[in-house]
C-alpha cells in the first residue's frame, strides 16, 4: 500500500518537474529581447504578410494564450516549424536523435566496462603503488574540458597520424542503402572512434571511483569475512562475492550518467561536427532558429528527467532498504 | 547537553574573527593531495593578481616581428614570444597569464554564489521544515530537471555576452546539489542535544542557526563551493568555446576557440592549445584534491 502511495508522489512530483521545465522553456524563448521572427521574415515582406506569419505561428496573441496554445501543442507532439530548414522541428529531432545516442551509449558503455574492471581493480590492490598514481590520474581525467580533450585527439589522431577522419559521420559522397547499413559500415565507426573515445576517457572516471568505494564498502562487510573464513579463494571473494553486489549502485549510476554525457555531448558534438542533437541546438541557438532550439532543448531536458526517474525507481527496486521517500 | 566547552567559546570570541573563520573551515593540511591542490590554487591567484607584471604583451595587441611583419603563427622561442603567437599575432603567454584572471573571477564568485545560495536553502529547508522543507526541495528537484549546459547556452545567447552569464546560470541551476546535502545535514543536527538546549534556553530561530548549526556545515559548503569552482571553470570554457563567450575578455576558453576555428589543429599548434586546456586541468583538478582532503576529513569512514 505504501508502495503504491510512494510511486504515486514519484509520479506527481515528475509531472511538476516536466511542467516546470516547459513552462520555464516558455518564458525563456518568449521574454527575450527581440522579436523571435526577424530571423524568419524577410524585409521584403508586406506588413500584411508578417501579421500573417505572425498570425501563423500565433505570436499576435496575448501571452496566456500563447501558453496554452504550447502546452497543447506539445501534448500532442507538436514542436512547430523550425525557422531555418523550413520543416517540422519533430523530423528534424528524429532524424538526429540516432546520431546522438549512438554516441552517447557506445561511449558511456566503454566508460563503464573498463570502469568497473578497473575500479574493482584498484579496490583489490589498495594502497599499492598502482592506486597512488591511478587515483589521481582518474581525477585529472575528470578535470578536463570534454572539447579540449576531443581537440587534442584529433589533432594527434587525425591531423598528425591520419589514421581517422576529421569529422562527421561519413566521408563526403559515401551513400548507404539503409539504417543498418551506414551504423555498421567501417566508414561509420572510423568516424564515430574519436568522438566516442573522447566521451569515453571523461565518462570512465565515474563508474571507476563509484565501483572502487563500493567495494571497498562492500569487502568490509560481514558475508565477505564469512567467504573468507570458509576458505574461499580470493578470486572468488572478490568477484564472486564482493564484486557482485557493488555493482548494483554503479549500474544504476549508468541513468544519470546518460544524462549528463547528453550534456556533454553538446561540446564534443560540435568539435567533432557530428550531426546529433547538441551541436543542432548550438546552431540553432546561434542562427536564431528558436523553434528548433526549444525543441532540442525539451529532447535533452526529458531523458535527463527520465533517467533521474529511472536512476531512483532503480536504487529502490535493487536496494530494498532505501524508502521512496 | 551542549558539548562545547565554554572556556574556548570564550577564548575564541577574543580571537581575530577571520583566524576563527579560517579554522572553522578545516582546511585539510595533512593530505597531500589537499596541499598540493592549495598550493595550485595560490600559483594562479598570485599570477591573476599580477598578471599585468608577468605578461610579456598586451593579450589583445596585434604584434609585428622587427622586420614590420605580422607575428602570425610563430613557434616557441621564435622572435622571443615565449610561447609563440597566434595567428592574428597575440601573444600566446601573455593570454595564458591574463586567461588566469578570468577563470579564477567567475570561479570564485560562481562557487560563492553556489555555495551561498545552496547553503541558505539547505539550512532553511532543514531547520524548519513542513511546507517550507516541501517547496524548497520540489524546487530542487525542477532544477535538476534543467540540462543545464544546454541552459546556461540558451541565457548566453539571449543575454549580452558577458563572463557573469555562467555565474547567472550557476547561481539558478547549480545550487541543487549544496542545497540537499546540506539540508540533510541540518536534519542530523537538529536533533542534536546542544540544539534542543538552545532552543530550551529561548534562543530565537536565527540564532540557533547561525551560531549553532551554520559552524558545523560550513567545511560541507566549502567542499561544493570548491567542486563549484571547477564547474563555473569548465562551463565557461565550453561556452566561450562555443563562441557565446565575452569577446571582450581573455579566458582560456576563448583561447581554446580561437585555436579550434583559426586550424590550430591543422597546423599542429600544440603550443597554442594545450597550456589553455592544462591550465583548466590544473585548476579544477586543484579544487578536487581539496574535496577529496576534505572527504577524508569529514567522513573518514569513506577515506582510504
Amino acid at each position: 500500500m505504501s508502495n503504491f502511495k510512494a510511486v504515486g508522489s514519484r509520479l506527481l512530483q515528475l509531472a511538476l518537474v516536466l511542467w516546470a521545465v516547459v513552462t520555464i522553456l516558455f518564458l525563456m524563448f518568449r521574454l527575450m529581447p527581440g522579436n523571435p521572427m526577424a530571423a524568419y521574415i524577410d524585409p521584403t515582406f508586406t506588413v500584411e504578410q508578417q501579421q500573417q506569419l505572425m498570425a501563423q505561428f500565433g505570436l499576435d496573441k496575448p501571452l496566456w494564450q500563447q501558453y496554452l496554445i504550447y502546452l497543447g501543442n506539445l501534448l500532442q507532439g507538436e514542436l512547430g516549424q523550425s525557422f531555418r530548414y523550413r520543416e517540422p522541428v519533430g523530423d528534424r529531432i528524429w532524424l538526429l536523435l540516432p546520431n546522438t545516442l549512438i554516441l552517447t551509449f557506445s561511449s558511456l558503455i566503454v566508460a563503464y566496462v573498463f570502469g568497473i574492471l578497473a575500479g574493482a581493480y584498484l579496490a583489490w590492490r589498495r594502497g599499492s603503488w598502482v592506486e597512488q598514481t591511478a587515483i589521481p590520474l582518474v581525477l585529472t581525467t575528470r578535470a578536463m574540458p570534454e572539447f579540449w580533450l576531443g581537440m587534442v585527439l584529433l589533432a594527434i589522431f587525425s591531423f598528425s597520424l591520419g589514421w581517422f577522419p576529421a569529422g562527421g559521420t561519413r566521408n563526403p559522397g559515401a551513400e548507404y542503402s539503409g539504417f543498418l547499413d551506414l551504423y555498421t559500415s567501417r566508414d561509420f565507426l572510423a568516424h564515430l572512434a574519436l568522438p566516442a573515445a573522447t566521451l569515453a576517457i571523461y565518462s570512465q572516471g565515474l563508474p571507476l571511483l563509484l565501483m572502487r568505494s563500493n567495494m571497498l564498502d562492500v569487502m568490509k562487510e560481514d558475508f565477505v569475512t564469512m567467504a573468507r573464513i570458509k576458505g574461499l579463494s580470493n578470486w572468488t571473494v572478490v568477484v564472486r562475492h564482493a564484486a557482485r553486489n557493488a555493482l548494483l549502485p554503479v549500474m544504476t549510476s549508468f541513468a544519470i550518467a546518460v544524462g549528463y554525457q547528453l550534456q556533454g555531448n553538446v561540446v564534443v558534438e560540435s568539435v567533432f561536427s557530428w550531426p546529433g542533437l547538441g551541436r543542432e541546438l548550438v546552431n540553432a541557438v546561434a542562427s536564431s532558429d528558436y523553434p528548433l532550439a526549444q525543441g532540442a532543448f525539451l529532447m535533452i531536458a526529458l531523458v535527463v528527467i527520465f533517467m533521474n526517474l529511472l536512476a531512483d525507481m532503480l536504487y529502490a527496486f535493487l536496494d530494498p532498504r532505501i524508502s521512496h521517500a | 547537553m551542549p558539548e562545547i566547552a565554554v572556556p574556548t567559546m570564550a577564548r575564541s570570541r577574543r580571537a581575530n574573527i577571520f583566524a576563527r573563520m579560517f579554522r572553522a573551515l578545516k582546511l585539510p593540511t595533512n593530505d597531500p593531495f589537499a596541499v598540493a591542490g592549495l598550493l595550485i590554487y595560490l600559483v594562479f591567484i598570485i599570477t591573476a593578481i599580477f598578471a599585468d607584471s608577468i605578461a610579456t604583451h598586451d593579450p589583445n595587441e596585434i604584434l609585428y616581428t622587427p622586420a614590420y611583419d605580422l607575428a602570425a603563427d610563430l613557434r616557441p622561442g621564435q622572435e622571443g614570444f615565449v610561447m609563440g603567437t597566434t595567428s592574428l599575432g597575440r601573444d600566446v603567454f601573455s593570454q595564458l597569464v591574463y586567461g588566469s584572471r578570468s577563470a579564477l573571477l567567475i570561479g570564485i564568485t560562481a562557487a560563492f554564489m553556489v555555495a551561498l545560495i545552496g547553503s541558505v536553502i539547505g539550512l532553511v529547508a532543514g531547520y524548519f521544515g513542513r511546507w517550507v522543507d516541501t517547496v524548497l526541495m520540489r524546487l530542487a528537484d525542477i532544477a535538476f530537471g534543467i540540462p543545464f549546459l544546454p541552459f546556461v547556452i540558451v541565457l548566453a545567447a539571449f543575454l549580452k555576452p558577458s563572463i557573469w552569464n555562467v555565474v547567472i546560470a550557476m547561481a539558478l541551476v547549480l545550487w541543487r546539489d549544496t542545497a540537499r546535502v546540506i539540508r540533510s545535514q541540518v536534519l542530523t543536527l537538529r536533533s542534536r542535544g546542544y540544539v534542543e538546549a538552545a532552543r530550551v534556553a529561548g534562543s530565537s530561530h536565527f540564532k540557533i542557526i547561525l551560531r549553532h548549526i551554520a559552524p558545523n556545515i560550513l567545511p560541507l559548503s566549502f567542499l561544493y563551493g570548491s567542486i563549484a569552482i571547477g564547474w563555473a571553470i569548465l562551463t565557461e570554457a565550453s561556452i566561450s568555446f562555443l563562441g557565446f563567450g565575452d569577446p571582450d575578455s581573455i579566458s582560456w576558453g576563448y583561447m581554446l576557440q580561437d585555436a579550434f576555428a583559426s586550424q590550430a589543429l591543422a597546423k599542429q599548434a600544440y603550443y597554442w592549445f594545450v597550456p589553455p586546456g592544462v591550465c583548466i586541468i590544473l585548476v579544477v583538478s586543484a579544487g578536487f584534491f581539496i574535496t577529496r582532503g576534505y572527504e577524508n576529513l569529514l567522513f573518514p569512514k569513506l577515506g582510504r
